[in-house]
């Protein structure tokens, strides 16, 4: 579109700038000599006095980038801002945002964006606007295309609309609370989530605190816990977490290092970024790595040129740097995350192999720096010559700095020369021109090539390095850091001994801050268990807190009394039991009476019978089993509705049930099976408690009889929470088969959940994961009207008992057939 | 008479000694004491029985042990014929008789009832009794008893007795060293050895993990499969992902682990 700009406006952009805008600022008139600028000074029609001041400025660059029908609606649309009556915040913000954005996506984004204000401008989310054109370039610079860049703006839109308040649904008349906060987050969201990733966030905390305003802020601001483990949950890249155990097998694999790895957080520290480290408690490393791909040539590495940087600076005096350097070896190839992990792992290991302290106190801070660089080009070189293949890893990661990229004259180049130096001692075809850089890798290379050399060889050159490029900038405030952070590296705190506690050193852990706070533990900390969301079909993370208890004490006298009275039951069942002797069939040959006749014994008899030898008679064979291999878990809902009296009997729930878990107990007992019982109830999602009534291993002795006895009811039901916690003890056991009995007179319910599908669909989802650990699920529902939901949530595993009185004898008797 | 020379091995086996096993073999086998060799899955106790006796030009009679095999598949049974029984020797009994050497191969694999039948050959009284048969055998003097087990999967049914495990002498093999190791890829296939010592490389890499995910690492036997492959023209990745991880693991961790390895190595 530019090619169509006639004559006259490129003069005037040429003439932007000169004396001629400067008089024209300078006389504070809205009089431009230009005819063309008058037009369009004319044409934005503001009186705001800050947009003059930036109109020749923003007008420069938009008349850079936008066509001439783009340059109209530009002025239109800031036109148009300029009097929405909202001040001059979103006119200005406006003007200086859209030439970038058009730039990235196309002048056609205007109108949806146009669109989206109009929108806000209707609702009571007017305020939002400024901050939303604010949001603009840095999201339209991570999309790259139109149709991205309108999901963003649908995902905006989608959220004002729902969280705008309205009063008996006729008027929205509150602003979102939200909406700000979330403008405000865009940037930083784009930068660390994908869209999707994004989507979800927003979805879920609108969802969760549509009505609740306090909370719903803090969540779009990113304040509160649930925001950031949600987000933490959708965040694009490999997360340590899913790649922990192939670390810790490349580690010993590849290095026989068996250091413990620590993530640290890279998502919340935006000023300072941590870098991997290593100390006495293990391997620091972030907890998320994208995938980086490494761009080609053409595209731009180094970036656009900056006016004044095209001629060659001091550094390159001798030969100006070559029009195209030779591609580096990681030139267009994806780097995946896990890659960059193990480049990280693989330095640390380098440094523990071949590091050796030195004392820092000799050194200035510029010449440790130099130190750093070289040793760590010495672990690599030595780290490459163990897996040549990491050279290509090491070489995508490090940065490729342009010689001339940094003038010496009027910033400290000296990141920029030990960044050109690390790549040309890594790089064999680096390309560089530096005299310096030329004979200090050569010189390294002889010494490498000796043999692994050492730290204090390598500090020495390292020094005479700094002594021979040494300039006086290198003091400067300011300091050139494009392209020369090397990401993969560790900090080398290990590398230095300090004798002296100097100014410079920083102590990330302060042994004093380690407060010895050890008070006296009375129960287990709280385990957090996720649940399960229909509605976005996805997990709230650690959304349930799960105390675990040993169950009170009671008489155990009760339960003997318990089992006295049901001893007519208790022969019945005992016959049953015998009869459960399945799986596992032993042979037992050798047998002079048995089952089935041995044919190999009977033929060997019958030679020896024929050839005149004595015959061995024990020819039959019989089977055996040798024990079933079935670890049952028994989960009890303890909550209030068992407190009620079941309809025509003196009993109540909870009494029955102590019978019927005394029998089964009893029965499990006899058959050798390990089995546990716990009950459980829930005050809330902060508060669901699971009680230890019978371990595995224990015995159904006194101890559990008196804990049965002292079962009490209360609170309510959540029972997806308490069944991932009986699945993380039963899936430990190592028995072949693993069953899960589930006791519950009702369907799950908690007072703080609304939705009364929300739990029985929590619920169906810990079925289905309990599946996948290959537990069996069975639930023994006491509700009458139990059809409603039970098999939603347990498909076809389970039954109702409709006769609660007969329940002691039904439920063992379930039991057996369930593992017969 | 057995025709002694179908036991013999007549063309040198390719071993390479990793200590003094051939000359401590070759003192055992003069004083006829039996010989245990333990170590991991191929290590190499089969090649080095062999070799031994080519070295000492002895027959060779080698039984793999399973768990269905009967005292009287060792020593021998009766048959049924038309007109009444025959004798038949079994190879533990041939051997006895025309002085070979046997070897048990995997001999925990065998029931514990079928191998106290080896008890009497292996002390002095170095007798073999037919007690079906009526015969006491005694032992050729050329006669030696070798057997071999992997202590790695040993397990509490797997084990020997000690009544068995203390009339034998012991080697304790396990994978040779990195250069020995080398030598013996080159030598066994002929493959260049800068890249023989890159496999040997991967190998350790898999025998750091062992316990970690692996019951075993990756056997002698595999590298020389994967150089054989890569011999024939096959690219070294490819080779190596067909002959060292894909038998050893279906773990994909591991798997994905020894992969990075490969292509570390093989840049």
């Amino acid at each position: 579109m530019t090619e169509a700009k006639t004559e006259n406006e490129v003069s005037a952009l040429a003439n932007i700038g000169a004396a001629d805008v400067k008089s024209a600022a300078a006389d504070g008139l809205s009089q431009y000599q230009h005819p063309l600028m008058a037009a369009y000074w004319k044409q934005l029609n503001s009186g705001f006095p800050r947009v003059k001041e930036v109109f020749e400025d923003t007008m420069a660059e938009a008349l850079a980038v936008l066509s001439r029908e783009g340059l109209s609606a530009y002025l239109d649309a800031a036109s148009f801002l300029g009097r929405m009556g909202r001040g001059d915040e979103p006119i200005l913000a406006f003007l200086e945002e859209w030439p970038s954005v058009a730039k990235a996506l196309g002048e056609e984004a205007l109108s949806p964006v146009m669109k989206a204000i109009h929108a806000m401008h209707k609702s009571p989310n007017g305020k939002a606007i400024a901050p939303f054109i604010q949001t603009l370039a840095p999201v339209a610079r991570r999309q790259h295309s139109l149709e991205q860049f309108e999901h963003y703006l649908d995902i905006a839109m989608d959220l004002m609309a729902r969280t705008t308040g309205s009063i008996h649904g006729h008027h929205t008349t509150f602003p979102s609370p939200g909406l700000p906060e979330f403008y405000r987050q865009a940037p930083f969201l784009f930068a660390q989530l994908s869209m999707a990733g994004v989507r979800n966030w927003v979805e879920y905390g609108i969802r969760n605190y549509r009505t609740h305003p306090e909370r719903q802020t803090e969540y779009f601001a990113l304040k509160s816990a649930d925001s950031r483990a949600v987000m933490q949950r959708e965040r694009h890249g490999v997360l340590f977490a899913d790649v922990e155990r192939k670390l810790d097998l490349y580690l010993r694999g590849l290095w026989q290092d068996a250091e413990q790895l620590v993530p640290y957080s890279t998502a919340f520290d935006e000023l300072r970024k941590p870098v991997p480290y290593y100390d006495k408690l293990g391997m620091r490393v972030p907890d998320v790595f994208d995938d980086v791909v490494i761009p080609s040539p053409a595209s731009g590495r180094g970036g656009r040129e900056a006016p004044g940087e095209g001629k060659a600076t001091a550094l390159s005096t001798t030969v100006p740097s070559p029009l195209t350097p030779p591609p580096p070896a990681g030139e267009g190839i994806r780097i995946r995350g896990i890659d960059r992990y193990r480049a990280v792992l693989a330095h640390m290991v380098g440094h523990r192999r071949w590091t050796t302290q030195i004392v820092a106190d000799n050194y200035s801070p510029l010449q440790r720096m130099g130190v750093e660089f070289f040793e760590d080009c010495r672990i690599e070189t030595l780290l490459c010559r163990e897996y040549p293949g990491l050279r290509d890893i090491f070489l995508a990661l490090h940065p490729y700095p342009r010689e001339d990229a940094c003038d010496q004259e009027t910033m400290s180049c000296l990141r920029h020369r030990l960044t050109m130096l690390s790549r040309a001692l890594l790089d064999e075809n680096h390309g560089y021109q530096n005299p310096a850089i030329v004979e200090f890798a050569q010189r390294f290379h002889e010494i490498m090539a000796q043999g692994e050399s050492s730290t204090r060889e390598i500090a020495d050159l390292a020094l005479s390095f700094s002594a021979r490029t040494r300039r006086q900038s290198d003091q400067f405030a300011k300091i050139w850091f494009d392209d020369t952070v090397i990401d993969y590296r560790d900090d080398n705190r290990h590398m230095w001994q300090y004798i002296e506690d100097s100014d410079d050193e920083d102590f990330f852990d302060d042994p004093d801050k380690k407060l010895k706070k050890e008070s006296e533990i009375l129960s287990l900390p709280p385990r957090h268990y996720p649940e399960w969301d229909y509605h976005s079909q996805t997990y709230r993370p650690d959304w349930v807190s799960l105390y675990e208890h040993l169950h009170p004490h009671g008489n155990p006298g009760d339960i003997d009394r318990l089992l006295q009275k049901h001893d007519a039951l208790a022969k019945r069942l005992k016959r049953i039991l015998d009869l459960l002797k399945p799986q596992d069939k032993v042979r037992i040959r050798y047998q002079e009476e048995g089952s089935e006749l041995d044919l190999d014994v009977a033929i060997r008899s019958l030679i020896d019978f024929k050839g005149g030898a004595m015959p061995d008679p024990r020819i039959n064979m019989s089977h055996r089993t040798s024990g079933r291999n079935i670890a049952v878990s028994l989960v009890l809902d303890l909550s209030e509705s068992l407190n009620e009296k079941v309809a025509g009997s003196e009993q109540t729930i909870l009494e029955l049930s102590q019978e019927a878990v005394s029998l089964l107990a009893w029965a499990i007992e006899r058959l050798g099976d390990p089995f546990a019982i716990a009950g459980f109830h829930s005050n809330t999602r902060h508060d669901v408690r699971f009680m230890h009534i019978k371990g595995y291993s224990e015995g159904f002795s006194d101890e559990v009889k008196g804990r049965i006895a002292a079962m009490e009811a209360g609170w309510s039901t959540r029972m997806g929470a308490a069944m991932r916690h009986a699945a993380h003890y039963l899936e430990s056991r190592p028995a072949d088969k693993k069953l899960m009995l589930i006791l519950t007179d009702g369907q799950p319910a908690d007072v703080d959940v609304h939705d009364e599908k929300l739990l029985i669909e929590d619920a169906r989802r810990a079925v289905r994961e309990l599946d996948q650990k290959g537990i069996f699920s069975y639930c023994i529902n006491l509700d009458p009207k139990a059809d409603e939901y039970v098999a939603d949530i347990f498909g076809r595993q389970y039954t109702v008992v409709d006769n609660i009185q007969r329940l002691p004898e039904k439920l063992p008797e379930l039991f057996m057939a369930l593992t017969k | 008479m057995t025709d002694k020379e179908q036991y013999k091995v007549h063309k040198e086996p390719y071993y390479q000694a990793q200590g003094k096993e051939v000359q401590l073999y070759e003192a055992a086998y003069r004083n006829r004491l039996p010989v245990m060799v333990k170590g991991p899955t191929g290590c190499g106790k089969s090649r080095f029985v062999e070799y031994m006796a080519w070295k000492l030009s002895k027959p060779l009679i080698t039984v793999a042990c399973n768990e269905d095999m009967t005292a009287s598949d060792l020593v021998g049974r009766y048959l049924l014929e038309a007109n009444g029984t025959r004798w038949l020797d079994g190879p533990l009994t041939t051997a006895a008789r025309i002085g070979a050497i046997c070897y048990l191969d995997e001999i925990v694999e065998a029931r514990q009832d079928t191998t106290v039948v080896i008890h009497p050959l292996t002390d002095h009284r170095r007798t073999l009794p037919l007690d079906k048969k009526g015969e006491l055998i005694e032992a050729h003097p050329d006669f030696q008893l070798v057997i071999s087990y992997n202590p790695g999967y040993q397990s509490l049914m797997k084990d020997l007795k000690q009544s068995t495990k203390q009339r034998f002498t012991a080697f304790d093999f396990d994978y040779p060293a990195a250069e020995l190791e080398t030598t013996i890829l080159a030598k066994e296939t002929g493959l260049d050895e800068a890249v023989a010592a890159k496999l040997v490389k991967i190998g350790q890499t898999a025998r750091n993990l062992k316990g970690h995910g692996l019951d075993e690492g990756i056997s002698t036997r595999l590298l020389v499969y994967a150089a054989t492959l890569i011999k024939d023209g096959v690219e070294p990745r490819d080779a190596c992902y067909m002959a060292l991880v894909r038998p050893i693991t279906d773990d994909a961790d591991i798997r994905e682990t020894l992969d990075h390895a490969i292509d570390a190595t093989f840049a």
